[in-house]
C-alpha cells in the first residue's frame, strides 16, 4: 500500500508519521508538499498535526483550501482513503471533508496527554480489524480539540455510524471525567459516510512502538492494510 | 474600497475565551458585567465598482474562508461605516 504524508508549512507530526510507515510498518511512503494536485500514485494519504500556517486566523483554515486538499476531493472519490490526525482532522473539517468543527478545549489550557479512546464503529478501513468496545491508549496534543457540530449533524453521525472513537476510561466507559477538551459526547474522531475518511485529534504515530509507551496506533494501520486482504485479518492472523 | 468584517461566534455556542475575559474583569470590579463575547475584526481593502460590488467580493471571501459557517456568523460593514463613532483613539 502506498502511503503520502502530507507537508504543510508548520506541519510537526510529518517526520513522526513517515517513520512509523516505512520503519515500522516497512510500507513504501513519500512525502507530498501542500501544493501538489497530483495524487494517483498514493493508496492513502495522512494529514498530520502541527500548525498548518500558523494556524492563522482557525486551526486548519488556511490548509483546509490548499491544493493538495483540493485534490483530496477527487482522491476520495476514487476510493483513496484518508487519515487526518489533530490539525489533520481540523483541515478535514475546514475543507468540508468531514462534518463539524474543532473549537478551543474548554478548559482553555492546551492539553499533551495520554488518552483512552473506545472504538464506536468499525465500518471503516482504520477499524476493521477491531471490535466495538475495544479500548486504544493515544496521546493528544492539542489546544483547539473540542468537537462540534449542530443537533442535526451529530443525529446523522449517530445514524451513518460516523462517530469511530471517543474519549473514555482505561475501562472504555464514556465519562466526563474522561474528556479532556470539552467535546460533544466525548468525540475524539469521526469519519465519512462511506468511512474512508478519518479524522481524530490524537496521535496514532506516537503510540506505535514499545519504546513510545504503546503501541495502540499501529492498529489503525494494521487494520488499514490487514483489511486489504480480508476483514479483521489482522486480528486472527 | 475598505470594508469590514466581524466574525462571531453563534448565539448559543459557548465561548470560552470571553468567560475567561468576563471572569477576569469581575475580579477587576466590573461586577456589573453580565455578558461578554470574543470576535474578529478584519479589515478588507479591495477595488470594486459600487459598494454593491465590494460588499458581494467580501461576502463570498466570508463564505469561502474567512467564516466557518459551522460555528460563525458574520457581518459586513462598509467603509460609509467606519467612520469613527466616538470610538476612543
Amino acid at each position: 500500500m502506498r502511503f503520502g504524508v502530507v507537508v504543510f508549512p508548520g506541519t510537526w507530526s510529518d517526520c513522526d508519521f513517515h517513520y512509523v510507515i516505512s520503519e515500522v510498518l516497512h510500507q513504501p511512503v513519500k512525502y507530498v508538499w501542500h501544493r501538489e494536485r497530483q495524487l494517483d500514485d498514493l493508496d492513502c494519504v495522512i494529514l498530520p498535526g502541527g500548525f498548518s500556517y500558523g494556524d492563522y486566523l482557525r486551526a486548519g483554515a488556511v490548509a483546509g483550501r490548499s491544493p493538495v486538499v483540493e485534490a483530496l476531493r477527487d482522491f476520495v472519490a476514487k476510493g483513496g482513503v484518508v487519515l487526518g490526525s489533530c490539525n489533520g482532522f481540523q483541515i478535514l473539517c475546514e475543507a468540508g471533508l468531514l462534518p463539524g468543527a474543532l473549537m478551543r478545549n474548554e478548559c482553555l489550557q492546551y492539553r499533551c496527554q495520554s488518552t483512552h479512546l473506545v472504538v464506536e464503529s468499525v465500518e471503516t478501513p482504520f477499524t476493521r480489524g477491531l471490535r466495538p468496545g475495544q479500548v486504544l491508549a493515544m496521546p493528544i496534543s492539542h489546544g483547539e480539540g473540542k468537537y462540534h457540530a449542530d443537533a442535526e449533524t451529530l443525529a446523522g453521525l449517530k445514524a451513518r455510524n460516523q462517530i469511530v472513537f471517543r474519549y473514555a476510561e482505561a475501562d472504555g466507559r464514556v465519562t466526563k471525567a474522561a474528556n479532556p477538551n470539552g467535546s460533544l459526547e466525548n468525540i475524539a474522531g469521526v469519519a465519512n459516510p462511506e468511512g474512508t475518511v478519518l479524522g481524530l485529534m490524537p496521535h496514532p504515530e506516537r503510540a506505535a512502538e514499545a519504546a513510545m509507551g504503546g503501541a495502540d496506533g499501529l492498529l489503525l494501520f494494521h487494520s488499514l492494510l490487514g483489511s486489504l486482504v480480508e476483514d479483521g485479518s489482522f486480528l486472527k492472523r | 474600497m475598505r470594508v469590514r468584517v466581524l466574525v462571531r461566534l453563534k448565539p448559543g455556542i459557548l465561548d470560552v475565551q470571553g468567560a475567561a475575559v468576563k471572569r477576569a474583569l469581575i475580579g477587576l470590579g466590573f461586577a456589573e458585567l453580565a455578558e461578554l463575547r470574543v470576535g474578529k475584526v478584519i479589515e478588507v481593502e479591495l477595488a470594486a465598482a459600487t459598494p454593491a460590488a465590494a460588499r458581494a467580493r467580501v461576502e463570498e471571501m466570508c463564505r469561502q474562508l474567512l467564516a466557518n459557517p459551522v460555528l460563525e456568523d458574520y457581518t459586513i460593514e462598509m467603509a460609509d461605516d467606519l467612520a469613527p463613532r466616538g470610538a476612543s483613539r
